[in-house]
C-alpha cells in the first residue's frame, strides 16, 4: 500500500503548479474577476495546449486518458491559483457528464470539441427547491422539450451547450437556442460567475438516463473539495508567511501561540481534508465499495475546514487581512461559493448518515 | 498512489491472522474487567506467547528478535490484534518506547542485557521523564545524578509513571550538569527499580484507578554502564523515546476508534430517545457522521504519513499531527457516546443498568487526559508551528 504520489503525479502537480503560476497570476485573476465573465480565450487555449480540458477523457476522443487522481491534483493546483473561468463547469462537470452518459456519436460532436479546447458547455442542476440530491430534481421533459427554472449554473454565459439534468434524464440544449434566457446572479466569488437559465420548450437532445449521473455527480464533488483545498493550502502558505513578517509589540507576530495555533489547525485542517480528498479520488478511481461514503466524508469535511481555514487565515492577518487589497478574500468568497456547491456539510453528513447509520437497518427490513 | 495491499503485506496479514486465530485466548473477556494488578501475569502470559511465535516486536530490526517489519505491516499487525480481541503486552512500553531507544542508541552490552528480556516480558520497563516541576518543559527536570565512585547517586521524584508499581527498570531522564544551558545538562540512566532508595507511590488519577505513579530517588546508586547514550547527551535520547511515544501509537489506535464509533452507530439504532431510535434523531446523525468522517481521516492521515516515511526514510512531526488529531476526536467521540446514551452514559460498571459494562463512563472520564498526556494539545501545536511551519520558536 502506498498511499502517496508516484513520480508522474509529482511531475503533473509541479507542471500545473508552474503553468497557473506563469500564465494565471493573482494579478491576472483580479484582472479577469472584474469582467463580466471571467473568461479568458487565450488563457483557455493554453488550458487546452497543455491538455488539461482532455485531462480524464479516452484518448479517442482527443482526452489525454489519466485517472481521477490526476484529475483532482490538478484542479488542487487550480484551486490554490483561484483559476477563474469555465474550466470547472466545462472538464469536470460538463465533460465528466457527457463521458458517463453519451453514446459515442455524441461524445465525437461534444466531448472531442472540449478536449480540443473548441468549446464549452455548463451543467444546469440545481433547482428552487434548494437541493443538491439527484433525487429532488424535478424539472421533466415533456416530448424532449425542456421547461422550467435552473439557479446557480456556473459560466453559462460563456457556454456553447448546456446540460440539463432533469428527472428522466441529462439533456443538451444549444446555449444559443431561442426559449433560452441565462440571467447573471450576482454573487460572492467574483472569480467564478453564476446564472439562472430559464427554459421555455426549449428542445434537449438526451445524453442519457438520470441513474448513471451519481458517478459524474461524485467526480464532480471530489474535485471541487480538491480545488477547495488548493485554496486551503495557498490560504496558509500567504498566512505563515505574514506571520513570520509582520511584527507587533517588537516581534514577528508568528512568535505568539495563540498566532502559532491558528496556522497549526490551519495546517492540520488542510491535511485532513487533502487526506480525504485524495482517498475519494482513489475510491472512484477503482469503484471500491466504500466510494458514496468517502466522497461525502471528503466533501463535508473540505466544506467546514475550508470556511475556518479562511476565517483564521484573515484573522491571524488582523486588519490588513479585511482590505480588498489583501489576496484572502478572493479564496474566501470562493469558499463559500464551493461550501454549498454540490452539498454542504450538512448535507453530506445526512448522506453518510444514511450509508452508515440506515443502511443495516434498511438491509435488516429488506431481508 | 495504490491503496492496495501488496503481495507481501497479504502475506503478512495471512500469516499473523492464522497465528493468532490458534493462538489468542479464549477467555480474555473474563480478564479485562479486573484490575491491571490482577490481570499482569496473565498479560506477561500472553506477551511471551506472542514472542514464542515471533510476534512481540515486529517493528524492531530481526536481529534484534524483531520482524523488520514495514510501517504499513505494523499498521496490519495492530489491525489483525484488534480484529480478534487480542489483549494488550504485558511491556508496552519496553517494546514500544524503551527497547527501540536501547536499540538506537544503547552499547552492545546493554542491547544484551536487556533487549531479550524486554521481548519476553521477564523484566518490565517504565520511563521516568515529567516531574511535578517539568511537565511540557521537560528539559527542566531537577532530578540529579552526582558521579561518584563508579556510580551515579541519583536524588529526585518522577510523576505520571506508567507501570511504575510493576516495573523492573526504568529508562530515568537526570541533570548530569546544572551548569550548562537545561537541554545540554542531561543524561539517561537505566535504573533498577529494586535499587535501594527506590520508592513507588500510587498516582490516584480521576477515573478512580492508579495507571501511574510517583518515583521517589533517595541516593540511588546507578553505575556507571548503566548510562544509555552519552553522558550529557540525554536530550536527544529521551527526544527519540518521545518521537517512537507520539508515532507509533496512532496506527494502534486506529482500529480501536473504528471500533468505538462502529459501536456508537449501533446503540443509536437501539437507544430510545424521546420516542425512537437516537440514530433517527437529526442533530445526533449529524454528530455521528461527523465523528464516522473524522475516524475516516485519522486513518487516511496515519496511511499518508506513513507513506511519506516510507518514501524519505525520516520520520518528522507526524506522529504530532497524529496526537493531536486522535486526542481530540476521542473527546469529541465519547462526548457523543455521551449524548446518545442520556443519562446511562454517567453508569459506572458494576451497575445493572449500565450500558457495555460501563466503557461509555470510563471512557469519558479517560479521554479528558488525552490532550494532555504524552505531550499537551499546545505542546504538539508547538511542535507543529516552530518544526512543519517554519514559525519561530514561542518558548
Amino acid at each position: 500500500m502506498q498511499f502517496g504520489l508516484n513520480e508522474s503525479q509529482e511531475f503533473l502537480r509541479n507542471s500545473a503548479r508552474n503553468f497557473f503560476s506563469g500564465e494565471c497570476p493573482i494579478a491576472e485573476v483580479r484582472r479577469l474577476m472584474e469582467t463580466h465573465t471571467a473568461f479568458d480565450p487565450n488563457l483557455w487555449a493554453k488550458l487546452a495546449e497543455q491538455g488539461y480540458t482532455g485531462i480524464i477523457f479516452p484518448e479517442e476522443f482527443g482526452g489525454v486518458g489519466l485517472g481521477i487522481v490526476e484529475l483532482i491534483l490538478l484542479i488542487e493546483e487550480a484551486g490554490r491559483a483561484l483559476l477563474p473561468g469555465p474550466f470547472f463547469s466545462t472538464v469536470v462537470m460538463a465533460g465528466s457528464l457527457l463521458d458517463a452518459l453519451a453514446t459515442k456519436e455524441q461524445k465525437k460532436k461534444y466531448l472531442l470539441p472540449i478536449c480540443r479546447g473548441e468549446a464549452r458547455a455548463a451543467v444546469a442542476f440545481f433547482e428552487p427547491n434548494g437541493s443538491w440530491d439527484l433525487a429532488d430534481v424535478r424539472l421533466t421533459a415533456i416530448n424532449g422539450k425542456l421547461r422550467g427554472e435552473k439557479l446557480f449554473v456556473p459560466d453559462a454565459a460563456v457556454a456553447d451547450w448546456i446540460i440539463v439534468v432533469a428527472s428522466d434524464g441529462a439533456f443538451l440544449v444549444d446555449a444559443k437556442a431561442p426559449g433560452i434566457r441565462i440571467q447573471p446572479m450576482l454573487s460572492m466569488d467574483l472569480t467564478r460567475k453564476l446564472y439562472s437559465v430559464r427554459l421555455d420548450d426549449v428542445p434537449g437532445e438526451k445524453l442519457g438516463e438520470t441513474a448513471a449521473l451519481s458517478r459524474p455527480h461524485g467526480i464532480a464533488t471530489v474535485a471541487l473539495a480538491a480545488e477547495m483545498v488548493g485554496g486551503m493550502q495557498r490560504t496558509l502558505d500567504i498566512t505563515v508567511e505574514y506571520a513570520k513578517t509582520r511584527k507587533q509589540f517588537g516581534k514577528p507576530i508568528g512568535i505568539f501561540q495563540a498566532v502559532q495555533h491558528q496556522c497549526a489547525d490551519m495546517y492540520l485542517e488542510t491535511e485532513g481534508a487533502r487526506s480525504a480528498v485524495y482517498y475519494a479520488a482513489w475510491a472512484l478511481q477503482h469503484r471500491a465499495s466504500d466510494a458514496a461514503a468517502a466522497v461525502s466524508v471528503a466533501k463535508l469535511y473540505t466544506s467546514d475546514a475550508s470556511r475556518t481555514v479562511g476565517n483564521r487565515g484573515i484573522q491571524v492577518h488582523g486588519g490588513m487581512g479585511f482590505t480588498w487589497e489583501n489576496d484572502l478574500h478572493l479564496y474566501y468568497r470562493r469558499a463559500k461559493a464551493s461550501e454549498t456547491a454540490f452539498g454542504d456539510a450538512t448535507f453530506h453528513r445526512e448522506r453518510l448518515a444514511r450509508l452508515t447509520i440506515d443502511a443495516e437497518a434498511v438491509s435488516a427490513q429488506r431481508a | 498512489m495504490d491503496l492496495n495491499l501488496t503481495p507481501e503485506e497479504v502475506a503478512f496479514r495471512d500469516e499473523f491472522r492464522a497465528w493468532l486465530q490458534i493462538n489468542v485466548p479464549k477467555d480474555w473477556a473474563e480478564w479485562r474487567e479486573k484490575p491491571l494488578e490482577e490481570s499482569f501475569p496473565y498479560l506477561r502470559d500472553w506477551q511471551r506467547k506472542l514472542h514464542q511465535g515471533g510476534w512481540a516486536a515486529v517493528s524492531w530490526p530481526k536481529e534484534y528478535g524483531g520482524r523488520s517489519a514495514t510501517l504499513m505491516q505494523q499498521a496490519i499487525f495492530w489491525e489483525e490484534m484488534a480484529r480478534l480481541e487480542a489483549p494488550p503486552m504485558a511491556n508496552a512500553l519496553g517494546l514500544g518506547l524503551i527497547g527501540p531507544t536501547i536499540i538506537a542508541y544503547g552499547a552492545d552490552t546493554q542491547k544484551k542485557r536487556f533487549i531479550p528480556k524486554i521481548l519476553s516480558a521477564e523484566e518490565i520497563w517504565c520511563q521516568g521523564f515529567s516531574e511535578p516541576n517539568a511537565g511540557s518543559d521537560l528539559a527542566a527536570l531537577q532530578t540529579e545524578a552526582r558521579l561518584a565512585d563508579g556510580h551515579y547517586v541519583v536524588n529526585g521524584q518522577k510523576v505520571w509513571t506508567s507501570y511504575g508499581w510493576v516495573g523492573d527498570w526504568c529508562e530515568l531522564v537526570v541533570r548530569t550538569d546544572p551548569t550548562v544551558p537545561k537541554h545540554k545538562g542531561l543524561t539517561v540512566l537505566l535504573v533498577d527499580m529494586k535499587s535501594p532508595g527506590v520508592a513507588v507511590r500510587p498516582l490516584r488519577q480521576m477515573t478512580g484507578e492508579s495507571e501511574f505513579n510517583e518515583i521517589f530517588f533517595r541516593d540511588v546508586r546507578v553505575p556507571v554502564e548503566n548510562v544509555l547514550g552519552n553522558v550529557n547527551d540525554g536530550w536527544n535520547v529521551a527526544v527519540s523515546t518521545l518521537m517512537h511515544e507520539r508515532g507509533a501509537y496512532g496506527a494502534r489506535l486506529i482500529p480501536l476508534f473504528r471500533r468505538s464509533i462502529n459501536r456508537l452507530i449501533e446503540l443509536s439504532r437501539k437507544t430510545q430517545r424521546n420516542g425512537r431510535p437516537a440514530g433517527q434523531d437529526p442533530v445526533l446523525r449529524q454528530k455521528l457522521a461527523q465523528c464516522y468522517a473524522e475516524v475516516e481521516i485519522m486513518h487516511l492521515n496515519q496511511l499518508r504519513a506513513s507513506s511519506r516515511i516510507t518514501a524519505t526514510g525520516a520520520p518528522g512531526p507526524e506522529g504530532s499531527i497524529q496526537k493531536l488529531f486522535w486526542s481530540e476526536l476521542n473527546q469529541r467521540l465519547q462526548q457523543l457516546a455521551q449524548e446518545i446514551l442520556g443519562p446511562y452514559g454517567q453508569l459506572l460498571a458494576g451497575d445493572s443498568y449500565a450500558v457495555d459494562k460501563g466503557i461509555w463512563s470510563y471512557g469519558y472520564l479517560r479521554s479528558r487526559g488525552n490532550t494532555i498526556e504524552a505531550g499537551t494539545s499546545e505542546v504538539q501545536r508547538n511542535i507543529i508551528g516552530h518544526f512543519v511551519l517554519g514559525l519561530p520558536r514561542s518558548y
